[in-house]
């Protein structure tokens, strides 16, 4: 066996680690922006924001592809409940990372505004603008984002014990600097 | 006897003077004023819904024709009502000291079969702008149909003053376009 295999393929990390700045800075400025009072700084952070959820949602129908198509490293020993909980964290944020965009974008067309992705490229609205449909939509997307909030918290919070109180290295399959 | 007779002479001298004007009428439920801009590429489309015209149109005689419009600024629908909302404010439309926006003609002129050029003075927010407007006309079983579309520069009127002047978050230009149902136009 060599090391490699036990590790992830670089380009899987490299969405792996790309996707979770987006994600994490997509996530503040959303929990920022929706308090802020209308204003330019407002309507530039919804832009920004909608844009890096498009962004989100491309890369991660591409990590999905990389992923089906690559084998990833077998599964450190571990007890099985801790395997199971990882494998449904990781396909329950796979589900979140298509459905927080989604949901945010049907948001966007049912209020209205339709998604100009970086203002050059517009994308269609896959719901009707009505109001009362985007009242509806709106508070799923803060519930799916949270939602995976506590699964990233719960992923990290795995991660973390796996490599300061297991010490089995599992980090390492996932870090770039790593062996 | 004489007295009747001048005064019939009178009467249909102005009738034929000023053919219609006093009949015609805009039918405001199947008429339309809209406009969009765009807000960092995203089009943002609004209308209003009040508004009412004076208008004196022949078009055999495009040169005497006359037409006015005011626009109750108020209300104005824009998607979402928090929009709605910030666009009374006085960076936006002020329409606590600026309720209306006016057009008053200063001249029309044909351009082509049922293809007509107003050139008049807008006003809105307490600042004027001349502007042309190509207007289409066309009719059918009594109702005169004008259409037309013409572009403004909104930072011309103050309207996205402070903070919104920014032409890079809410674009410069507007595009208005209007479908009016008028009723007793003088045939084409």
């Amino acid at each position: 066996m060599n090391t490699t295999a036990q590790r992830y393929s670089r380009f899987a990390m490299l969405l792996h680690w790309v996707l979770a700045l987006a994600i994490i800075g997509s996530f503040s400025m959303g929990v920022y922006m929706s308090d802020l009072p209308f204003s330019p700084q407002r309507l530039k952070l919804y832009n920004w924001h909608k844009w890096a959820g498009v962004t989100i949602l491309a890369l991660s129908a591409l990590r999905l592809l990389w992923r089906l198509t690559h084998k990833p490293p077998a599964d450190i020993p571990m007890p099985g409940w801790q395997r199971s909980a990882a494998h449904a964290t990781h396909m329950l944020l796979y589900v979140l990372f298509f459905a927080v965009p989604l949901v945010g974008w049907a948001y966007s067309s049912a209020a209205g505004f339709p998604i100009v992705w970086f203002g050059v490229l517009p994308l269609p609205s896959f719901v009707p603008a009505d109001k009362e449909l985007a009242e509806a939509i709106k508070p799923w997307h803060g519930y799916l984002a949270f939602a995976m909030a506590a699964l990233v918290l719960m992923h990290v919070a795995a991660a973390l014990k796996h490599q300061l109180i297991d010490r089995d290295g599992l980090l390492s399959r996932m870090w770039p600097t790593g062996r | 006897m004489k007295t009747y007779l001048v005064v019939a002479a009178l009467a249909a001298m102005s009738a034929t003077a000023f053919p219609a004007c006093a009949q015609q009428k805009l039918v405001p439920a199947q008429s339309e004023i809209a406009f969009s801009s765009k807000q960092m590429g995203v089009p943002v489309d609004g209308k209003f819904k009040k508004f009412d015209a004076q208008v004196a149109f022949d078009p055999k005689k495009p040169e005497a024709s006359k037409i006015a419009f005011t626009i109750d600024l108020a209300s104005v629908s824009i998607g979402s009502s928090e929009t709605e909302a910030e666009v009374a404010k006085p960076d936006w439309f002020n329409t606590k000291s600026f309720p209306q926006a006016t057009f008053q003609s200063s001249g029309v002129k044909a351009t082509g079969p049922g293809k007509f050029e107003v050139a008049g003075t807008l006003a809105i927010k307490g600042a004027s702008q001349n502007v042309v407007v190509p207007v289409t006309v066309a009719q059918a079983g009594g109702t005169t149909t004008a259409t037309g579309a013409f572009g403004i520069k909104r930072l011309d009127f103050k309207i996205g003053d402070g903070d919104w002047k920014d032409t890079s978050m809410v674009a410069n230009e507007v595009q208005v376009k209007f479908k009016l149902n008028l009723t007793g136009v003088p045939a084409l």
